[in-house]
């Protein structure tokens, strides 16, 4: 092997004031040109391994720092992050943070500028920069007026612009629609086969970017988990941390087919060579089948019974504006689960903000039943307190299983716990709300914390909840919705079961329902496994409260919420 | 989405296109003129030579905008003038004594004196707003980071993050809005929304800086002078700064725009007058009559 671009020999680290360290006795090295994929849930020092690999561990943040870290032969203890960011750029999760300037062309030229390149050699490095990443049109635009997708890819010609031979990336696709966060993992493939730069990624939504790694580094409560090619990474999930296995790997393995693929083509080929590739004209499930109980009874509409929540005809037209909303209906039952999808701009967090009256039509109405409780994207604006039992009732926050945690702060939580305590603080009175609406509650989370979200979600709509969820993610769609509903420009274009809608689609389909294509509506592993194990006879309607086929063997949770609590691991020889 | 906010957005316009240096000399030789000049016939041209600029650069609805709100500014200026101004011969209303004020005599001097100044005071509103709207801010401060880097660049921050923390505090306010027994109330309620804001801003700084550390701000060097060839508009504009400096020295010097307020309104209205309110006019508004090359 060449000399490693990256390496950490026997790093232990511990951030000020934390007693368990971040990292642990962490070894590994990385060359040049490879694409890695960090994996991990959250918590487990993905974040730290990149902030140390440039240097802010220890420099920035502080703490207790062993071991030692080199990147391009320099030492990190003894070369700060300014000196270290010649050699590796880096994109955090939020690109607001990452912009300092005004104008895209000054964000690109100022890292140039403060390494104190010429002026001829700062005009070319911008200009390449941006021709490289495509985004040469937005040059004259002001940061402030890009969309998310444009701010994180100006964010990545940032770091890029003195061409380092490292990009360090953590999870740059959360903030992200689908359709953007696939351009940019596709640039970051481009620049690595092109350019040889060498990408580390940290990354929840495995399935998103496996095909295009060389190797997966998966840490586990800061230690090194599993350091392997894809493929066998899976296979290490499987045993380990099925938490961590993608929706096709997990298809496959529960159908108790190898190897586990990396991605939709390598599943289909494998079913395929198997003769188990489903015919794509099988039937959707029909909705009473997915999340059965009150929520399953999705799409139908029960004449005579009051709505949960009524949108008639619903306009938002801004003043000297666009219209958000263009004559909006749509009926929410009581009980009923519905995912909300469509793309960036398409009305969705608008629709929600109606819904909870937070803003007023200009046209048409907007009718609940009761009370109607919004969970906004960002759960860390509704934390005013220092401890978390000052935030909600101690019942609610029983509820969402934060009752141990009432003298911790609300900052010091994770993501999916302080997610938790904001569906705590909106729902918190005594009544409980007749709509539950929630704007991309998903966001920046691991499989384990969307899982319990979702589980939680259909237990309020076992009880009653009419809940409403705007999506992004067609896997949590799918785990929690007995409906979806998808928008376009404000209006309504595509409205019904979630295995009609997210079963036929390229974007809001999940990846199990790609590799399917569709067949049967399956749209979650154990609902595409079951509905291979019943080939050559086509599945129709299966229930998702039937046992797990039995070809393969139940050993905890694994995490996906529509089998609760039956993670399968399939039996794989190393 | 709330009102169009006060800040740069490059737009096709010949000052947009002109580059920030020749911009604010522009923007200064206005204020100069603004400065030098007393004559309300002057100033009102100013006036109207900033708000076709405003036009004629897309931004005249945000700079009529500004306008209004400076009313909150000049009303009481006038007021205050009227009413503390003893120097106008011309009264038009008596108040009486006033006890250590002395007599409350309103004169017409200490209004149109008072209107001057308020005028005045519009004028380099309306001159920070067009500022503002269309002069690159990262452009003007390259300029100044070949001076002192680490200042300019916090200004440059300081400009990028004021629209951002108002979009925090609008979402903080908002989710607030969303607890079921409504946003906190009461001055306990109050500090500790204070303390939620603060620490947002905390976290987002925290970030920032991280950011700036690996961009390499610990080893930030002076900005390279980028070498650009003048386009019309830099001349077009540049020839227009020197030339509203020379109109409003030539009517201070030669007594075309004298004015006096006390004790008596005195202000020459000769042809003169007229001409040098015209040719400050057009002096301003004709670089925006060649509208080629304007495209960002």
């Amino acid at each position: 092997m060449s000399e490693p671009l990256l390496s950490f020999e026997g790093v232990t680290y511990r951030y000020p004031g934390d007693r368990g360290p971040a990292l642990e006795e962490l070894s590994l090295e990385i060359g040049p040109g490879e694409f890695c994929l960090l994996a991990g849930l959250s918590g487990h020092g993905k974040s730290t391994l990149l902030r140390a690999a440039c240097g802010l561990v220890p420099h920035f943040h502080g703490g207790h720092f062993a071991g030692r870290v080199k990147l391009a032969g320099l030492d990190t203890r003894e070369h700060g992050p300014a000196h270290l960011g010649a050699y590796a750029g880096v994109l955090f999760q939020d690109p607001e943070t990452q912009l300092v300037m005004s104008t895209v062309r000054a964000e690109l030229a100022l890292a140039l500028e403060s390494r104190g390149h010429g002026a001829t050699a700062v005009a070319r490095g911008v200009e390449e920069v941006a021709l490289a990443l495509g985004i040469d049109a937005l040059l004259d635009r002001s940061t402030h007026e890009l969309s998310g997708g444009e701010k994180q890819r100006v964010a990545l010609g940032a770091a890029l612009a003195g061409r380092p031979p490292l990009v360090l990336l953590d999870e740059p696709t959360s903030q992200l629609d689908p359709v953007a966060g696939d351009e940019l993992i596709g640039l970051l493939r481009r620049l690595n086969q092109e350019w040889e730069t060498t990408i580390v990624l940290a990354e929840h939504r495995l399935e998103r970017c496996l095909a295009s790694a060389d190797r997966v580094i998966a840490l586990q409560h800061g230690r090194l988990g599993c350091d392997s090619e894809p493929q066998a990474f899976l296979e290490w999930a499987a045993r380990n941390a099925p938490e961590l296995q993608t929706p096709a790997a997990k298809l496959l393995a529960l159908a108790g087919l190898r190897p586990a693929p990396r991605g939709v083509r390598q599943a289909r080929a494998t079913l395929r060579a198997a003769g188990r590739l489903p015919d794509a004209n099988v039937p959707a499930q029909s909705a009473q089948g997915r999340h059965a109980g009150r929520a399953g009874r999705a799409g139908r509409r029960r004449r005579g019974t009051p709505a949960a929540l009524e949108l008639r005809g619903v306009w938002h037209e801004l003043r000297d504006g666009p219209a958000i909303l263009r004559g909006l209906t749509l009926r929410l039952d009581p009980g009923e689960t519905v995912a909300l999808m469509g793309r960036n701009g398409a009305g969705k967090s608008t629709l929600l903000r109606h819904a909870a009256g937070l803003l007023a039509p200009t046209r048409g109405r907007v009718q609940a039943a009761g009370r109607v409780a919004l969970l906004l994207q960002n759960p860390g604006d509704y934390f005013i307190h220092e401890r978390v039992e000052e935030e909600a009732p101690q019942q609610a926050l029983a509820r969402v299983g934060l009752a141990e945690m009432g003298e911790r702060s609300p900052r010091d939580l994770s993501g999916g716990e302080r997610q938790r305590l904001a569906l705590a603080i909106v729902t918190g009175t005594a009544d409980a709300p007749a709509v539950l609406a929630l704007d991309e509650p998903t966001r920046g989370m691991d499989r384990g914390a969307k899982a319990q979200l979702a589980r939680e979600l259909r237990s309020r709509a076992q009880e009653g909840q009419a809940v409403i969820v705007a999506t992004h993610d067609p896997e949590f769609a799918a785990a929690c919705a007995g409906r979806a509903v998808l928008l376009a420009d404000g209006r309504v274009i595509a409205d019904g079961p979630a295995a009609e809608l997210l079963a036929g689609g390229w974007y809001f389909a999940t990846e199990t329902a790609r590799i399917l294509g569709g067949a049967g509506g399956a749209l979650l592993p154990e609902e595409g496994a079951r509905l291979l194990a019943g080939r050559p006879a086509q599945v129709s309607a299966p229930d998702p409260a039937a046992p797990a086929p039995a070809l393969a063997t139940a050993v905890g949770d694994g995490g996906d919420a529509s089998l609760q609590g039956a993670a399968i691991v399939p039996r794989v020889a190393r | 989405m709330g009102p169009a906010p006060l800040f740069y957005r490059r737009i096709a316009s010949p000052l947009h296109a002109t580059r920030a240096g020749v911009g604010v000399l522009w923007l200064a030789s206005l204020t100069a003129a603004g400065l030098l000049l007393y004559h309300p016939l002057a100033l009102l041209a100013l006036l109207l030579a900033l708000l076709g600029a405003g036009a004629g650069a897309g931004v005249g609805r945000r700079l009529a905008r500004a306008m209004r709100t400076a009313a909150i500014v000049w009303l009481p200026i006038v007021l205050v003038n009227v009413l503390v101004s003893r120097d106008g011969l011309t009264v038009f209303a008596r108040l009486g004594d006033l006890g250590p004020f002395g007599q409350g005599d309103l004169t017409v001097e200490a209004v149109v004196y008072g209107a001057v100044i308020a005028l005045k005071l519009v004028l380099l509103v309306l001159i920070t707003t067009l500022a503002s709207l269309a002069v690159d801010p990262d452009e003007t401060l390259r300029i100044l980071r070949r001076l002192s880097f680490r200042s300019a660049l916090t200004a440059s921050l300081a400009t990028r993050m004021i629209p951002l923390l108002g979009a925090d505090a609008q979402r903080l306010a908002e989710a607030q809005r969303t607890r079921p027994q409504g946003p906190p109330g009461g001055a306990r309620g109050r500090l500790a929304l204070l303390r939620a804001v603060i620490a947002g801003s905390l976290d987002r700084a925290m970030d920032v800086a991280a950011t700036l550390e690996v961009r390499g701000f610990a080893t930030a060097r002076r900005a390279p002078r980028l070498a650009r060839p003048w386009s019309r508009h830099d001349l077009a504009f540049g020839v227009s700064a020197l030339a509203i400096l020379a109109l409003a020295l030539l009517g201070r010097l030669t007594g075309a725009a004298s004015f006096a307020a006390y004790p008596e309104v005195h202000a020459s209205l000769g042809g003169a007058s007229f001409v040098l309110c015209a040719a400050l006019l057009l002096a301003a508004l004709l670089p925006f009559a060649d509208r080629r090359g304007i495209e960002p």
